[in-house]
């Protein structure tokens, strides 16, 4: 007798839990196979408004740890990748239809991407910020902070690369996010969130949404508690849509061409410029 | 009369009340929790709850300042928006109140009462004259209503007739002058029957307003307590004829927990309860949240902290 699989009805993760949908909702997602692989929470708007909610109160105390403690925990986030990769790489050859040696690849730049932002976290004020010249007796520094909340649409493909390359940029500037799954390639974004409960990221620094993009984007694009928003998953139309509305609060709206670029990290960041009388 | 005013028939009438069922008014508040309120019924609750908030500071830190700020916020909680409600009272400990009084009076803020914690807040642990001369002070600082905590040391030994003459005492010293809350720190007081038992007692020694806790002990406001204390002043509604209010206070902060509340009181004590005179909700944080909820229901989408003001 044969044995029947067990499949998942995966959850979201918000605020460090992995809640269902208020909704209650879910949907069907299939391999390239045309296979059923698993059920996906439908994420709705109101599951965005706790996600927002729980980043916001996650946001102080990431903003305020220091640039090297955030480095660490983004490196820690790799070390736990690295030993579920094979998941990672079934997850890839499942959805993507690519070969092992294909998804390995990815599996492995994608490890190497958090890496690689980990070590950005405490050099962004070296790099960013500076000492200014002002005609008086003061000290003038310009410092890089980070803006708040920021919602990702991570891009469909590459699966999971996609994730890790919009959301990674993110955190290390010291921002909350909420990161909105791609709808037809979930699977890499929800077991990254299971990751990232395990990999000392404290709660609610990344909250992870499942299910229609065109159903939360123009909720994303009018919330005011919200200030920033890497389209990279959107069409060039949602876009525009999402840039309309996001006037109200001045969101910072991005695409950006570059894969791996500490641009990806400054544009999520504000700079706040400090005058100090001289020998006070 | 229900009691005769000896301990003795206190102790009766109070010893005779029935227990309440724990599991069931557990499960009770949870399913009212789950009432669905949306669009124009939210709305008018979102309205209500800010007209029935008791804006509140007590803390060590409060300073003129700050209080001026609170009595600014009180009476126009959203100044980007007149129609917006004013609050029902702002809520300050005994040196404050002058300063909030006056403040009040200066910018229209005239039908807005000051509250006074009076009589050793938060514990309760002072000897009977210096609670008189507190509450005295309170009044002639021009506090509209005294808060007053309940001794939960004498209540909890069972010497019901000192925690009795002591509500009396100051209600006397209120008389007409000022509304009479009674704090019993439910968080303190252990299970529901005692709850029971000393909103009685607060209402036959003269409360206008029973109230639920200080905010300095948590557990606070549950709904269960809240329930409970809602029956109480319906059944002595029932037996005197006199409406006496209900101030849940601590822990609720979100419009969601106000409107929880509402339902608690609507479906409990009755549409009576539901409005300012009668029942209050003693917060600071949730006014914040009450006036978020409100513009999204204004704006159609939802709105950020960074929208209104900081306390």
């Amino acid at each position: 007798m044969s044995r029947i699989d067990v499949n998942k009805t995966y959850k979201l993760f918000i605020g460090g839990t992995f809640p269902r949908s208020e909704s209650g909702r879910v949907y069907e997602i299939k391999g390239a196979n045309k296979k059923f692989i698993a059920n996906p929470a439908l994420a709705s708007r109101k599951d965005l408004r706790d996600a927002v909610v729980a980043a916001k109160s996650a946001g102080s105390g990431w903003a305020n740890a220091t640039a090297f403690n955030r480095g660490q925990i983004l490196y820690r986030i790799a070390e736990i990748m690295q030993g579920r990769s094979e998941q990672f790489i079934d997850e890839i050859c499942l959805l993507e239809g690519v070969s092992n040696k294909v998804a390995k690849l990815q599996v492995e730049e994608a490890i190497d991407t958090w890496v690689w932002y980990s070590g950005w976290c405490d050099k962004l004020s070296s790099v960013s910020g500076s000492q200014n010249q002002v005609s008086g007796p003061f000290y003038n520094f310009t410092t890089p902070e980070a803006l708040g909340v920021v919602a990702v649409f991570a891009e469909s493909k590459p699966s999971l690369l996609g994730v890790v390359r919009t959301l990674a940029p993110v955190i290390a500037a010291g921002n909350s996010a909420v990161l909105i799954a791609s709808e037809s390639y979930p699977l890499p974004a929800i077991t990254l969130s299971e990751v990232l409960a395990t990999s000392d990221l404290p709660a609610g620094v990344v909250n992870v949404l499942t299910g229609k993009v065109s159903e939360l984007a123009p909720w994303v694009g009018s919330h005011m508690e919200i200030d920033g928003v890497d389209v990279a998953g959107l069409s060039k139309k949602q876009e525009d849509e999402i840039k309309l509305v996001g006037a109200d609060n001045l969101k910072r709206i991005h695409r950006f061409s570059t894969t791996n670029h500490p641009e990806r990290i400054l544009s999520f960041m504000e700079h706040k410029t400090i005058w100090h009388p001289i020998g006070i | 009369m229900i009691i005769d005013g000896s301990e003795s028939s206190l102790k009766k009438f109070l010893a005779e009340l029935s227990p309440v069922d724990q599991v069931g008014a557990e499960a009770r508040a949870v399913m009212l929790a789950t009432r669905s309120i949306k669009t124009t019924s939210k709305a008018w609750a979102i309205d209500t709850a800010i007209s029935m908030v008791d804006l509140t500071t007590l803390e060590g830190a409060d300073s003129p300042g700050k209080v001026k700020a609170l009595c600014a916020k009180a009476v126009r909680p959203d100044p980007t928006d007149l129609t917006v409600p004013s609050v029902g009272a702002i809520c300050v400990y005994n040196d404050m109140v002058k300063i909030a009084r006056s403040e009040l009076d200066a910018i229209g803020g005239k039908d807005i009462p000051v509250a006074a914690v009076a009589t050793a807040f938060p514990s309760g642990r002072a000897s009977i004259a210096v609670k008189k001369i507190d509450t005295q002070d309170a009044l002639d600082a021009g506090a509209n209503e005294i808060d007053m905590v309940i001794d939960r040391g004498a209540f909890l030994s069972g010497k019901l007739g000192e925690v009795f003459e002591e509500i009396k005492t100051i209600k006397e010293i209120c008389g007409n002058k000022a509304h009479l809350k009674v704090i019993l720190e439910t968080g303190e007081l252990v299970t529901y029957d005692n709850v029971r038992k000393a909103s009685y007692l607060a209402m036959l020694a003269g409360a206008d307003f029973i109230k639920t806790s200080t905010g300095k002990v948590a557990p606070a406001a549950t709904a269960p307590v809240v329930m409970v204390m809602l029956e109480a002043v319906r059944d002595y509604f029932a037996l005197t004829g006199s409406r006496i209010g209900v101030k849940p206070a601590g822990g609720i902060r979100t419009t969601k927990d106000a409107i929880r509340q509402l339902v608690l009181v609507n479906e409990t004590a009755g549409s009576e309860w539901l409005k300012p005179s009668l029942f209050r909700i003693g917060a600071s944080a949730l006014l914040n949240d009450l006036l978020m909820q409100r513009m999204k229901l204004r704006t159609g989408h939802y709105a950020g902290a960074n929208y209104v003001t900081v306390d």
